[in-house]
């Protein structure tokens, strides 16, 4: 970047070029910017609503009913970007925790029981991955498909009614604590740092990019395109089967019902993020930011006793006007 | 001078007595967790808790998610308990999944009442149960209303909500064991009992596949709100209802349409507003320490008379099924 500055100093640019934009404008016009802002506001916004609402302890107890969708956000992200789409991730969580408690059930011991659920988790993503890159067909169509035959999967297998009963060490993943914050939050923390770093700076993580925006100049460039989708489809079943089996111990029950709906949640996630919905941009930064957005947001108006019909007015607003400054900011940095 | 010093002192007085009545009775604030929001049931449950409270000086306010799906309302319970409210009173949407959630509002000195509809089989997470009406009696209430609709004779279904609904569950068994043990139904054949899973479309799915499937049905039981609309629907649409008496639990406002245009004659419900009424009086009650929360135990309700408090300390409104037909649906709405 100095680089191209020094350049544009030393010859007149091109009549129809554009001066490069100064150093600030790169590090501070980006969606997550956007995003942390929001989460500022919110925030101030909360501790006004309610005075209940400012207090560590009850904003980290909260994040753990979400936690389940941030997690599957975070590789979602990298789906997202690598210009696919994954909506079958909560019907995933039903199948796979549903699988576990049936597992458990058969006397297969809790270790056993997670076991199936990750396999399942990870054939289920194959399955995925195997209609959108061996079949070739639209990541959006196929797992609208597979949301619905995951889910009817898992009621098939657990009926329509709970399964419990676990022992009292597998329940209440939410309510243990390190150092006063809950387990959640801190794998969220370190999971959410880890994949930052991998998408960041690992190869493979910049070939995810130039997968999202150009999937044909990546093939050129020698980037294993179908391998890397495969392993993110993959992924995708292996964090949701994670996810189901912490919602589990969340609840210390599994239904076929579990998660209903958590796809647009997961969606709304990575959207607030400023993850570009037609691939090649978006960060892991801005999933995480956008988790703790929603949190505070759906927390603060809940503690204040405000309806809820305002509150889902207010997450769709918010949704629009990410998805113009995300759009409005790609296309500046674009030119 | 001496004018504005009187109502100054006036006024003093008058903050000091009210804030010493505030101090001397703390008002207890109740919060009202319902299934989901835009259900018009709950309109008149939270009708009852409002006024008891008028009576009783407790704060009141009510809450509930989008949708009635089963972990909606724990974000809601763990917000109220932020809040430090004194009693959560709550229509489970689930039987096990607020477990936890709230065992730690219990655990934090705050009543915890099932309203509407017990967590069965998970007892132990709540302090009592407040139900409409005594549940023993639902199911052979229905049989006899039915009965009375197609004098005793002829084949009836029922339609109910998921194969797991816990309170349909028990009242299909009352439904049951009245048929086969009073001989006044001797003559009624119950040739099915399906499952709308109380969503609109596959009940009325089921209501189709009943007419069908059984040319000489008499009767359809429905003892849930989505299913008797559905069957009544479909009913109507069918142009049977000189044939086929539909009947079950339902809500006046749902329900008005048919019985106005005759497809349906009669139908039950308890009244929900008494259970807010009742669920104020004993949350009050308790923390007064006027009632003690023990099985056995009684104690008085206006308008209700001489509550008990039931196995598992679960308490009924002691009131019985209203009947709504033509003649008095319009004095209610709900």
């Amino acid at each position: 970047m100095s680089g191209a500055e020094d350049a544009t100093t030393r010859t007149p640019p091109a009549a129809d070029a554009a001066t490069p934009r100064p150093r600030w404008q790169v590090i501070l016009v980006r969606p997550e910017t956007v995003t942390f802002l929001f989460l500022i506001v919110a925030t101030i916004g909360a501790s006004w609503l309610s005075p209940f609402f400012a207090d560590v302890r009850y904003i980290l107890e909260s994040f753990t009913f979400y936690f389940e969708f941030a997690i599957v956000a975070l590789i979602l992200t990298m789906v997202i970007i690598s210009g696919e789409i994954d909506l079958s991730a909560a019907s995933m969580m039903a199948l796979s925790a549903s699988l576990f408690g049936v597992a458990y059930q058969a006397g297969l011991g809790i270790p056993g029981a997670m076991a199936v659920s990750l396999l399942s988790g990870v054939l289920m993503g194959a399955f995925n991955g195997f209609l959108v890159i061996n079949m070739k067909l639209p990541s959006i169509i196929v797992t609208i498909g597979t949301l619905t035959l995951f889910r009817g999967l898992a009621q098939v297998i657990a009926g329509d009614k709970s399964i419990g009963k676990f022992p009292a060490w597998f329940i209440g993943i939410d309510y243990r604590f390190v150092f006063d914050v809950p387990i959640p939050v801190i794998v969220f923390l370190i999971v959410s740092l880890i994949l930052g770093i991998f998408l960041g700076t690992s190869a493979i993580g910049r070939q995810i990019y130039q997968i999202g925006t150009s999937p044909i100049a990546a093939r050129h460039a020698g980037i294993r395109v179908n391998r890397i989708k495969y392993g993110l489809f993959i992924a995708m079943g292996l964090v949701s089967s994670i996810a189901g089996l912490l919602a589990a111990s969340r609840l210390a029950s599994v239904r076929y019902d579990l998660a209903t709906g958590g796809e647009l949640q997961m969606v709304l996630i990575v959207m607030l993020g400023g993850t570009y919905i037609f691939g090649g941009r978006g960060t892991i930064l801005g999933t995480f930011l956008a988790a703790w957005l929603l949190v505070v947001i759906a927390t603060g108006m809940t503690v204040a006793n405000i309806p809820i019909n305002a509150q889902l007015t207010v997450l769709g607003l918010l949704l629009i006007v990410s998805i113009i400054a995300t759009n409005a900011i790609h296309v500046r940095t674009q030119r | 001078m001496f004018r504005k010093s009187l109502v100054f002192g006036l006024a003093l007085g008058v903050s000091m007595a009210s804030g010493a009545a505030a101090f001397a009775q703390e008002s207890l604030s109740i919060v009202f967790v319902g299934k989901n929001t835009g259900n018009p049931y709950f309109d008149s449950l939270v009708q009852g808790f409002e006024d008891a409270c008028d009576v009783l000086g407790c704060e009141f306010e009510f809450v509930a998610p989008a949708t009635a799906e089963a972990t909606s309302q724990i974000p809601f319970i763990t917000a109220q308990i932020q809040r430090r409210v004194d009693v959560i009173a709550i229509s489970p949407n689930s039987p096990d999944a607020l477990n936890q959630v709230l065992d730690r509002a219990r655990q934090r000195g705050i009543l915890v009442l099932s309203v509407n509809g017990d967590i069965t089989g998970s007892e132990e997470f709540r302090d009592a149960a407040i139900l409409p009406t005594d549940f023993e009696k639902v199911g052979s209430d229905q049989v006899e209303m039915l009965g009375s609709l197609i004098n005793y004779e002829g084949e009836i279904a029922i339609l109910s909500a998921t194969t797991e609904a816990p309170d349909q569950n028990k009242w299909i068994v009352g439904m049951n064991e009245a048929l086969e043990n009073n001989p006044k139904y001797a003559k009624m054949t119950l040739v099915a009992t399906v499952y709308g899973d109380d969503q609109p479309e596959k009940s009325t799915t089921e209501a189709e596949a009943l007419l069908s499937t059984y040319p000489n049905l008499r009767g359809i039981i429905s003892p849930t709100t989505v299913g008797i609309a559905a069957s009544a629907q479909v009913v109507q649409s069918a142009n049977k209802a000189d044939q086929v008496k539909v009947t079950g639990l339902g809500t006046p406002n749902q329900m008005r349409p048919f019985i106005k245009d005759g497809t349906v004659e009669a139908f039950q419900l308890w009244s929900p507003y008494n259970e807010g009424w009742l669920a104020s009086y004993f949350a009050v009650g308790l923390k007064a320490g006027t009632i003690v929360n023990e099985v056995g135990a009684t104690f008085e309700v206006p308008n209700l008379g001489t509550i008990t408090i039931n196995e598992l300390n679960s308490i009924n409104t002691q009131a019985g099924l209203t009947t709504f037909n033509a003649d008095n649906i319009d004095d209610f709405n709900f």
